[in-house]
């Protein structure tokens, strides 16, 4: 699959449309992200941003337009293909969604054991490595009924990393994070893109971490069911005339 | 993957990383470098060159940090100069947060004799909750009669059509041909004396005192009290039973009494229905087989079904109701935060449901024939 070649255009979006039956939640979005990209999507609750997610991550299939990887548009192509694209991605669910029944060593580990070849003792290193990265260091035993709702997420943040992927997916990573561990979680974000080249996604709310770590970003409006903003977030606060993103991004003032 | 080492006049080690690293080719061995970093005189430090080195990613991460940890276990210095700063800088973050010690658990098997008691206790335990479970619903159930219970009545209704109309066609599907194999049975024997008539009694006798009702008590346990732990099961595992709790809504009120009354009312209703499917499956073997007409099968049957032979059947379907509702609920509420506990609360509803339906089905039977119904 040539599709993640050192190409500047990694992930494009083209008029796309989603919607959940007669329900439309957004439409004609269209914008691009480039490889290496720390790439955020704005909006107000409930405007569609994780729906947004999982039209881009192959879970549910967009009303009209396309999502293109690297050229090779995402929904168009048969089920082998689709296939090759998704193993590149790591997605971190807004609930977390680690699987109950397993600790959280087996969560990380799970990935790891269907797609390489390593040995157990390999693979737990590998485990220990990604829960360390994250601060659960020591926590491998844990089931997640057992750890806290802001170790959920970091969980499920190493097990979205667990293959080193391409492109991560995270929807509201920092969401019930301390601010000390949201910020290590920056300086995680911004290393994975600096030093294994990473395209990461996130959807936030934590305007502090949208202006240090976004480098571009979409704005979703609820009312207008469509993107208003598109750019560095530096660039929109600095630049856009639009209210509403004004308001988003200075928290409500003027 | 590349690894070389050469130890330097000033006691230290450098070690020399080249080529690509990627998790599909596995993991980098560390033997070699223990080795190396346990051979006497200890090196003073370690440091490291990577001028050769290609692509990375977590493998490089692993191998390093399982260098450090070696190193610092020895005390010796890791200078991390030489690496890349991106390297660098991620094995700082894995450290940043010190590992949690106390939260390590060891996975020791405990001796067999502690085993034992603990499965001892365990099972007391269980005892004593099932009696709590047992006590609450029945506090539960006189706020009810008080007109103190709160639960919604369109959860009522959805239950009841739940338990009621949707479980038509597998109980009748169930009991007639429950019918059906009973009047076969009793037809090879009863025509050993030219006596097929009385299969109309059989049938008719058996459906009603035992038969309708159990069958149909197994079905609901199998239907219904599986659906209703696996329901209540789930709201533990998302927490909204202590959603309720903490807003003062007791969840026995407001979610074990309308499954209890559904079933309480409906098993019975069910179980009358059952009977007549019976005697219709008995039936078509009466006429097909043994030549019985149907006018005849059904006076013989009228004849055989005193109304006080349907009694025992609905007592017994009341607390089979009752029965499946609870153990349904018990196993929900008891449910554990996972998927798989969701999976063994409704294994396990339905074995408690069909172990209480047979054991108090022999203790009825031996009742009903003391008193003499
Ligand atoms: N399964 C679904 N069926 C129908 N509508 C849905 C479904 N899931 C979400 N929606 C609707 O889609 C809209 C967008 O939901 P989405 O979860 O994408 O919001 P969001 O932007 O992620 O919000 P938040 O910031 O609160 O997570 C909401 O109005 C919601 O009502
Ligand atoms: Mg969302």
């Amino acid at each position: 699959m040539d599709c993640f070649d050192k190409k500047q255009t990694c992930i494009e979006v083209r008029d796309l449309t989603m919607a959940y039956g007669d329900f439309m939640i957004q439409h004609d979005l269209n914008f691009t992200v480039n490889r290496g990209d720390i790439f955020i999507i704005m909006g107000g609750s409930g405007c569609g941003k994780s729906t947004l997610l999982r039209n881009m991550v192959g879970l549910q299939p967009p009303a009209r337009g396309k999502v293109l990887y690297g050229g090779a548009s995402f929904w168009e192509s048969g089920p082998e293909e689709k296939k090759t694209i998704m193993r590149r991605f790591g997605v971190l669910y807004q609930s977390g969604a680690l699987w109950s029944s397993m600790t959280l060593a087996e969560n990380v580990a799970l990935p790891l054991s269907e797609y390489t070849r390593l040995s157990q003792a390999e693979i737990a290193e590998l485990v220990s490595l990604k829960l360390a990265l994250v601060g659960l260091a020591g926590f491998e035993e844990f089931y997640p009924s057992e750890i806290s709702g802001g170790m959920c997420k970091r969980a499920g943040i190493a097990r979205a990393m667990a293959l080193d992927p391409d492109i991560l997916f995270f929807d509201e990573p920092s969401a019930g994070l301390d601010p000390i561990s949201a910020r290590r979680l920056d300086e995680l974000i911004i290393e994975l893109r600096d030093s294994l080249g990473t395209t990461v996604i996130v959807v936030t709310h934590e305007l502090a971490s949208i202006f240090a770590i976004g480098n571009n970003s979409v704005f979703l409006d609820a009312e207008t069911r469509t993107m208003i903003g598109v750019g560095a977030p530096g660039e929109l606060l600095k630049e856009s005339r639009d209210p509403k993103i004004r308001r988003f991004l200075t928290r409500g003032e003027k | 993957m590349d690894i070389a080492f050469d130890r330097r006049a000033d006691d230290t080690l450098v070690v020399h990383l080249g080529g690509n690293w990627n998790i599909a080719n596995g993991l980098a061995a560390t033997d070699e470098l223990e080795k190396l970093l346990a051979t006497k005189p200890l090196p003073a430090k370690v440091a490291f060159e990577a001028g050769k080195l290609g692509d990375w990613d977590s493998s490089l991460l692993a191998f390093l940090s399982k260098l450090a940890a070696c190193c610092s276990s020895k005390s010796i210095e890791v200078v991390s100069r030489g690496l890349p700063t991106g390297v660098a800088r991620l094995l700082e973050l894995a450290s940043a947060v010190p590992e949690n010690k106390d939260a390590r658990k060891e996975r020791r098997r405990a001796p067999l004799l502690s085993r034992v008691g603990e499965a001892v206790l365990e099972a007391g335990q269980a005892i004593e909750e099932m009696l709590v479970f047992l006590g609450e619903a029945c506090i539960s159930f006189c706020k009810l009669i008080r007109g103190k219970a709160r639960f919604r009545g369109s959860d009522l209704a959805l239950l009841l059509q739940e338990c009621g109309v949707q479980a038509l066609p597998i109980v009748s599907l169930i009991s007639l041909l429950v019918g059906l194999i009973l009047a076969f049975v009793g037809a090879v024997q009863l025509r050993l004396f030219g006596a097929q008539i009385y299969v109309a009694d059989l049938v008719g006798i058996a459906m009603a005192r035992e038969m309708g009702a159990m069958m149909t008590a197994i079905v609901m346990a199998g239907r219904t009290g599986a659906a209703f732990a696996a329901q209540l099961g789930t709201m533990q595992v998302n927490e909204e039973i202590d959603a309720l709790k903490t807003m003062g809504i007791s969840p026995m009120d407001f979610l074990v009494l309308p499954r209890m009354l559904a079933l309480v009312l409906m098993l019975p209703l069910l179980c009358l229905y059952a009977n007549l499917m019976g005697i219709v499956g008995g039936g078509i073997v009466g006429v097909a087989m043994l030549d019985i007409s149907p006018i005849h099968y059904f006076n013989e049957t009228v004849a055989a079904l005193r109304i006080m032979q349907f009694v025992p059947g609905l007592i017994k379907a009341v607390v089979f109701g009752i029965l499946v509702a609870l153990s349904g609920c018990l196993r929900g509420m008891q449910c554990k935060r996972s998927a798989s506990a969701v999976g063994e609360s409704a294994t396990s509803a339905v074995v408690t449901a069909i172990v209480a339906i047979i054991v108090s089905d022999a203790i009825l039977t031996v009742i009903f024939d003391r008193i003499g119904i």
